[in-house]
């Protein structure tokens, strides 16, 4: 089956549009007054890396997407970072950025199929529930012998869903060699760090019982680490194992005062938070 | 007049999740897409000759429904039409947030297929005879829902559903019951089948309560009652053209399905009803309460499912149209 290409930029450029990306993010969640920043600003770095650097897909956007690497997000609410990548990458109008939340917008609070917003292939926000969908389409790649990849991200808080590792049996039993997972692992949920709410304890030896290859990145907001990540799971995948990244990220990175808090989870900037975060972060292209 | 008597004629009987694994088998030859997924009940879903004739497009997906609904809905993005097949408490109640978000709300071309609903499901108890499904799939936006009578009518939707774009839940169950659909009798998702006509009172019936109501039907006659069998098994949506046309002529209607009375084929009649074309109706459901063990035959009897608590209620809504 063709194959289609990646939309790879060199590093420097993915530095450049990663700054972009996050003042998209902000200025959307303070825009409206709603949202999630923390996990969105954490990985930026990863869905850069991803769209301008690994993922193999066309335009316009087409829902099936046979002969193209897929990515779903499995932890919805960091619908920022997604909607501002792929407005980034062509996939709609930068301009629809500022619709975000809002009524009668295709940009809703949680990313949906439901008002044909090019890019998203299933409704996530519901957690853990992704994965599964993320499984049923490498499987389908499996049967159709189409040799490109599947790409799936979620939250480390999100593992707590007991679905999570009813996906994590039936990828490795089905040997979905072709699934790419990587965990936000950057320690933080809604009521505190992971592990006082509810701890993931020896997460590396878990995906590994349950017959997963397991990568690790200590570095998930180095432009250069994740990418290098991305090459690394590449060359991991097609060996009869489905292959799991721990990322691990600061919430809220690239903005000082929101980086490393559980606090910045699903709080909207004020006017001046928001332009503390804005002088942190220099327009590299043109705001929306 | 025109009889009911001597118009089902049967000469087998057998149970409706069998007409839903014989389908399988025939779509598996039919259509390459069709993919069946289970959860460790194959052989209760009868998929057993799917599996051996067509094992690339069988999906084992183990005990684990939650899982198996969001790989229909992977399965069905990448053009392939998923049956995900369960019993019908774990193919709805289980997974509803599942079912809701990747396949309702994200528009997904998946089949949920829920084999053991309801009381006739018999000795195994409460914990498995839902009686709460067909309300809980109706409410969902988008969601097509339906509930076949026999072995024939089974076959015929799981054939038709293939050719149907958009989410379905199809329920059928375990009794053996009379085959009394011709084989070759057309399966119209939407569209209400006429199999009697009358002028006294209607019978509006799904599922198994259709042979019930056929037997009531001839008990009514006997009676010098004359009533109209109309089998809804399409739930959603709902046929209400051929429901107007038939309450237009008797004035009053028996509503009945082996559900709870709540949140199904009763309500979703009463609620058209109510709105435009109020009209006495009488309903022969489970009144809200759970079931327990027993065979299908008592429970049937125990809950006030069978043929006589059908005429009992026409007797009762007859009353209500003539005061």
């Amino acid at each position: 089956m063709q194959s289609s290409s990646p939309n790879t930029r060199t590093l420097q450029e993915r530095e450049q549009l990663a700054l972009q990306i996050r003042r998209d993010i902000v200025r959307m969640v303070h825009g409206v007054q709603s949202g999630h920043p923390g996990g969105s600003l954490g990985c930026v770095e990863y869905f850069v890396n991803l769209y301008f650097g690994h993922l193999r897909y066309s335009l316009p956007f087409d829902m099936a997407g046979n002969g193209e690497d897929l990515f779903f997000l499995s932890n919805g609410h960091i619908s920022p970072v997604w909607y501002a990548t792929l407005a980034r990458a062509g996939f709609f109008d930068v301009a629809e950025l500022a619709t975000f939340r809002k009524i009668n917008s295709r940009l809703q609070g949680h990313p949906t199929t439901h008002e044909g917003l090019p890019g998203v292939r299933v409704a996530s926000g519901s957690l853990g529930q992704g994965l599964s969908v993320a499984c049923g389409a490498a499987l389908a790649k499996k049967m159709a012998k189409d040799t490109t990849l599947v790409y799936a991200l979620t939250g480390d808080g999100e593992l707590q869903e007991g679905q999570i590792w009813e996906a994590a049996l039936f990828a490795a039993h089905h040997n979905l060699d072709n699934l790419i997972v990587t965990v936000d692992y950057n320690g933080q949920q809604i009521d505190g760090p992971v592990d006082k709410v509810m701890s993931l304890k020896n997460l590396a030896q878990k995906w590994e019982a349950f017959g997963w290859q397991v990568l690790h990145c200590p570095q998930g907001n180095s432009m250069n680490a994740v990418d290098q990540m991305l090459l690394a799971a590449k060359a991991a995948s097609g060996q009869a194992l489905p292959v799991v990244v721990l990322m691990e990220t600061a919430m809220g990175a690239g903005v000082d005062f929101m980086m490393g808090s559980h606090k910045w989870h699903g709080v909207a900037p004020n006017d001046a938070q928001l332009q503390q975060a804005l002088d942190q972060l220099q327009s590299t292209t043109t705001d929306y | 007049m025109n009889s009911i008597k001597g118009k089902f004629p049967f000469t087998d009987k057998k149970d409706t999740r069998s007409g839903f694994g014989a389908a399988m088998t025939a779509l598996g030859a039919a259509n390459p897409k069709v993919v069946a997924l289970c959860a460790d009940l194959t052989g209760s879903l009868k998929l057993n000759d799917f599996e051996k004739q067509y094992p690339e497009r069988f999906v084992q997906c183990g005990i684990a429904e939650a899982n198996m609904m969001g790989v229909a809905a992977g399965l069905a993005t990448a053009g392939y039409i998923p049956y995900a097949t369960t019993f019908a408490n774990f193919a709805t109640g289980r997974v509803y947030d599942q079912i809701r978000q990747s396949i309702a709300y994200s528009d997904k071309n998946v089949k949920i297929c829920a084999s053991h609903a309801g009381l006739t499901l018999g000795e195994d108890g409460a914990t498995h005879q839902i009686l709460e499904d067909l309300g809980l799939m109706r409410m969902l936006p988008g969601m097509t829902v339906i509930n076949t009578c026999d072995y024939n009518q089974t076959y015929a939707a799981t054939l038709a559903l293939a050719e149907h774009h958009g989410p379905a839940y199809l329920r059928f169950g375990r009794p053996v019951l009379p085959v009394f659909y011709p084989k070759d009798r057309p399966f119209v998702i939407g569209k209400a089948d006429v199999l009697h006509e009358g002028v006294d009172v209607s019978l509006f019936c799904t599922g198994h309560m259709v042979w019930e109501c056929i037997l009531a039907a001839e008990l009514l006659e006997d009676a010098g009652i004359s009533a109209e069998v109309i089998n809804l098994h399409t739930i959603k949506p709902l046929d209400t053209k051929t429901i107007a046309a038939s309450l237009n002529k008797t004035g009053c209607a028996v509503v009945a399905e082996e559900h709870q009375v709540n949140g199904g084929l009763c309500d979703s009649i009463a609620h058209y009803v109510a709105k435009h074309r109020p009209t006495p109706l009488e309903y022969v459901a489970v009144q809200d309460s759970f079931g327990e063990s027993g065979t299908p035959d008592q429970l049937m009897e125990k809950y006030g499912l069978k043929a006589a608590n059908v005429v009992t209620a026409a007797h009762q809504v007859l009353a209500r149209k003539a005061s």
